[in-house]
C-alpha cells in the first residue's frame, strides 16, 4: 500500500537523513522523500497499522532531523 | 519569509549588533569571554544542539558539527592565547557562525522560493469542480466526482477532469499542458482535457474518467516523481561529499598535529601550535560542500520545471542528463516528421471502377485504427456495413485479407501480392501504394499519401545546429515516399519498408554503448521502440496513455520543434551543473591551499563558503528560463 504525505524540510541532506531513519521504521517497505515537492511517498509492510507506523516514522525523523515535520 | 526565517533574520541582526557594541566596549579578561559567549550562544545554539544530535547518532562528519567544533575551538585558541597574554580573538568564531548561519538563512529562503516558483509554474492542479444538485451550483472536491457525472465549468476556471462537452462552445487555453499558446476552440461532442482553462463560454461536460486517471492528474504525478530518478551527476556529487568531507576533516588534523610536531623534533623551532591548530580550523569551515548538494539537484529540477513549463514533460533528472548527450536521433515518420493525416490520392490501373475499389478497401480495412485505414474510411464517405464483412486477417506490416460479398479481398504491399502469387502493378508516384486484388486477380492500386508537418525541416535544421551528429529516418513506407520525405528534410539516413520489429532492431543496431540514441515517435506503434531507444520521446502525448507510459521524454503537443527545445534545456541544464560543480569544487580547493599555507583566515574561509553557495544557487535558476522562447 502506497500514500503520500506532505512534509516539511530545510535542506536537501536533512530529506535524506529523513528518508534513511524512515526507511529503518517497522512496517515500512519503501521511503522516498522528494525534497524539491516537500513530500513523502510512503510504502507500507502487508497489514501494517499505518497511522502508528508513520508516527514511528516521525518519531524516528524528528531524532535525525529536529525541526522537521511530517502533517499526517 | 517563514515564522522560523523570520527568528533566524532576527538572531542574526540581535548578534550583529553584539559584534559592534562589544567591539567598542573596554571589555578585559574573564568579562571579555563572557560577553562574547552570549552573542555565540545567541547565533550558534541550534547549531551545537545539531552537532550533539549527530554524535549521538553517530553521525560524525555532519556540517553542523562541523561549525561547532571549529567554531568552539577558535574560541578555546582565544581564551588560550588570552591567558597566556596576547589578545585573544573571540570575534572571528561569533563571525564566523554568524556568516554561516546568515548563508543557511539565504539558502533557505532562495529554496524555498525557487520552489515554489517551480511548481507554480507546474501548477496545474485544479482546486475544486462544479456539480449542479437541485438547480444550484455546488463547489466539490474533483476527487469525489464520479465518472458519468455532469460537472460546470465557467469561463476562467480550470477544467478539473477528462470528459465531453455536453453543452457550450467555448475557447480553451491548452497553454499549461502543451506550452501552444494558441487558443483551441471546442463544440459540444469535443472530448475536453483536464488542466485546461475555459476563455470564454459555459461549458457542461460529461466526465469520462475520475480524477485519479485524468490526464491532469498524470501529467503531476509524473513531474512531481521526476526529481526522485537521481542523475548520475546528482550521485557523483553525494558519493563526492561522503568522501571529501572526511579527506578534509583528516587532513585538518594532520595540519594541526604534524607540522608542530615536525618543528619541534627537526628543527627544534618554537612549535607555534596555536597557529598550526587555527589553520586547521580554517579548513573545517571550508570542508562544508552545501553548495554542491543543494545547487545540482536545483538546477535539475528547474531544468524539469522549465521543460514542462514549455509543454515537455521528462520523467526523471537521469533522462534530462541523457538527452543532452544524445548524439543520434532516429525519427519514425508517420505521425512524428509527417502529420499522419493521409488522403487518399489517386487509383491507377484500376480494372473496375474506382469508387468501388475503394469500397472495398475500406471495408477491409474497417477493423484496423491504423491511420490509413482512416483515410480509406474518409474517402468511402458512407457507413460501414459490417454485415457484408467477415474472416477479416490481419496481417501486420503487410495488409489485410477480408471476405466482403463472397468476394476474396486482399489489400496491402506487393510484398503480400507476391505472398498469394499475384503479379502488382508497381507505381511510379510517392507515397503509401495499397494494391488490391479481387478473388486473387490483381484490381488496381490505392495511392495515399501523407502531408509533412510545417515544422519539420526547421526542427531537423535546429538540430544540426546543436550538434546531433546523424539524424535518421525509420518509416514502413515504400523506399520511394521515404527517400522523397529524407531528402526534402535533411535528413542524413534513412529506412524503408520496415516491420515493426525490424525498427526495434535497427535501433538496436545503432545503440553500440558509446552512442546515445533517441527515437521519437508518435507512440501509437511504436512503444517498443521508444522504449529500447537510450531516450524515447513520444510526441502529443495528451491522451495517449502508451506514450506517456513507454517514454522517457513526452511532447505534451505534436510540434517537432520541442525536440531541439528539449534538448537546448538538457544542454544549458548541464552545462550549469557543470559549472557549478567545477567553480564550487575549485574555489574550496584555493581556499584549502590558502588555508593551509595560512594566507587564507576563518573569514575568507566562511566568505568563501556562503559565497559559493549563493551563487551555485542564482546559477542553477538561469535553467528554468530555457524553455518556451526559441
Amino acid at each position: 500500500m502506497k500514500k503520500s504525505y506532505k512534509i516539511e524540510v530545510d535542506c536537501a541532506n536533512c530529506a535524506n537523513l529523513m528518508e534513511e531513519a524512515a526507511r529503518k521504521t517497522q512496517g515500512i517497505q519503501n521511503v522516498c522523500v522528494n525534497f524539491m515537492m516537500q513530500k513523502m511517498e510512503v510504502e507500507f509492510c502487508e497489514n501494517a497499522d499505518e497511522k502508528n507506523v508513520m508516527k514511528e516514522v516521525l518519531k524516528n525523523c524528528k531524532k535525525v532531523e529536529e525541526d522537521c515535520e511530517i502533517f499526517l | 519569509m517563514n515564522a522560523k526565517q523570520k527568528k533566524m533574520l532576527i538572531r542574526i541582526i540581535v548578534t550583529a549588533i553584539l559584534l559592534i557594541v562589544f567591539n567598542f566596549l573596554p571589555l578585559q579578561g574573564v568579562y571579555r569571554f563572557l560577553a562574547y559567549v552570549i552573542p555565540y550562544w545567541i547565533i550558534g545554539n541550534d547549531i551545537i544542539k545539531k552537532a550533539i544530535n549527530g554524535i549521538k547518532n553517530l553521525r560524525p562528519f555532519d556540517e553542523s558539527l562541523l561549525m561547532a567544533v571549529a567554531t568552539s575551538s577558535a574560541i578555546a585558541l582565544a581564551l588560550y592565547q588570552q591567558a597566556h597574554g596576547q589578545a585573544g580573538d573571540y570575534t572571528e568564531a561569533v563571525a564566523v557562525m554568524l556568516f554561516y548561519q546568515v548563508g543557511e538563512l539565504f539558502q533557505n529562503i532562495a529554496v524555498g522560493k525557487s520552489r515554489k516558483n517551480i511548481t507554480k509554474l507546474m501548477d496545474i492542479r485544479p482546486d475544486y469542480a462544479n456539480i449542479e444538485k437541485d438547480g444550484k451550483n455546488e463547489k466539490v472536491n474533483p476527487e469525489q466526482v464520479e465518472i458519468g457525472s455532469i460537472i460546470i465549468v465557467a469561463p476562467g476556471e480550470r477544467v478539473p477532469l477528462d470528459g465531453i462537452i455536453e453543452e457550450g462552445n467555448s475557447s480553451l487555453n491548452i497553454a499549461a499542458l502543451t506550452g501552444e499558446s494558441v487558443p483551441k476552440s471546442v463544440k459540444a461532442g469535443d472530448e475536453i482535457i483536464s488542466g485546461s482553462i475555459n476563455l470564454r463560454g459555459l461549458l457542461k461536460i460529461k466526465t469520462t474518467k475520475n480524477f485519479e486517471s485524468s490526464t491532469v492528474s498524470k501529467i503531476l504525478e509524473l513531474v512531481e516523481n521526476a526529481s526522485s530518478r537521481k542523475s548520475k551527476s546528482e550521485s557523483f556529487i553525494s558519493r563526492f561529499a561522503k568522501i571529501y568531507t572526511p579527506v578534509v576533516v583528516i587532513s585538518a588534523f594532520v595540519l594541526a598535529v604534524f607540522p608542530p610536531l615536525f618543528r619541534i623534533i627537526f628543527t627544534s623551532s618554537p612549535a607555534l601550535w596555536s597557529e598550526w591548530i587555527y589553520r586547521a580550523l580554517t579548513f573545517l569551515v571550508i570542508s562544508c560542500p552545501c553548495a554542491l548538494v543543494i545547487s545540482i539537484p536545483l538546477s535539475f529540477f528547474a531544468g524539469i520545471g522549465g521543460a514542462s513549463h514549455a509543454g515537455i514533460l521528462i520523467k526523471g533528472s537521469n533522462y534530462l542528463e541523457t538527452l543532452s548527450k544524445v548524439k543520434t536521433i532516429v525519427f519514425d515518420k508517420t505521425g512524428t516528421l509527417t502529420e499522419g493525416v493521409f488522403k487518399v490520392n489517386a487509383v491507377h490501373h484500376n480494372k473496375i471502377n474506382e469508387e468501388q475499389i475503394i469500397e472495398y478497401t475500406a471495408l477491409a480495412e474497417s477493423a484496423s485504427t491504423h491511420p490509413i485505414a482512416l483515410s480509406l474510411k474518409n474517402a468511402y464517405k458512407k457507413e460501414i456495413d459490417r454485415t457484408r464483412i467477415s474472416n477479416i486477417q490481419e496481417l501486420s506490416g503487410y495488409g489485410v485479407i477480408a471476405k466482403i460479398d463472397d468476394l476474396q479481398i486482399i489489400a496491402g504491399s506487393e510484398k503480400l501480392m507476391e505472398k498469394y502469387g499475384i503479379e502488382p502493378i508497381k507505381c511510379r508516384s510517392c507515397g503509401t501504394i495499397i494494391h488490391v486484388a479481387i478473388n486473387g486477380e490483381y484490381a488496381g492500386h490505392i495511392v495515399i499519401s501523407d502531408v509533412i508537418k510545417k515544422n519539420s525541416a526547421e526542427a531537423l535544421h535546429r538540430l544540426k545546429k546543436l550538434d546531433i551528429k546523424n539524424t535518421i529516418m525509420l518509416t514502413g513506407d515504400m523506399e520511394k515516399s521515404a527517400q522523397k520525405t529524407a531528402e526534402s528534410l535533411g535528413i542524413d539516413r534513412y529506412y524503408s519498408e520496415l516491420l515493426p520489429d525490424d525498427k526495434v532492431r535497427k535501433v538496436e543496431e545503432l545503440i553500440d554503448g558509446k552512442n546515445i540514441v533517441a527515437f521519437v515517435g508518435d507512440g501509437i506503434n511504436d512503444a517498443p521502440v521508444i522504449s529500447r531507444a537510450d531516450i524515447g520521446i513520444a510526441m502529443g502525448g495528451i491522451g495517449t496513455d502508451a506514450a506517456i507510459e513507454a517514454a522517457d521524454i513526452v511532447l505534451m503537443d505534436d510540434d517537432p520543434l520541442k525536440i531541439s527545445t528539449a534538448i537546448k534545456i538538457s544542454k544549458k541544464c548541464l552545462k550549469i551543473v557543470r559549472q557549478n560543480i567545477i567553480f564550487a569544487i575549485g574555489i574550496k580547493l584555493v581556499c584549502l591551499v590558502l588555508g593551509a599555507v595560512g594566507i587564507a583566515n576563518m573569514w575568507l574561509a566562511v566568505f568563501a563558503d556562503v559565497g559559493v553557495m549563493i551563487i551555485c544557487i542564482l546559477n542553477s535558476l538561469r535553467t528554468l528560463f530555457t524553455g518556451g522562447k526559441d
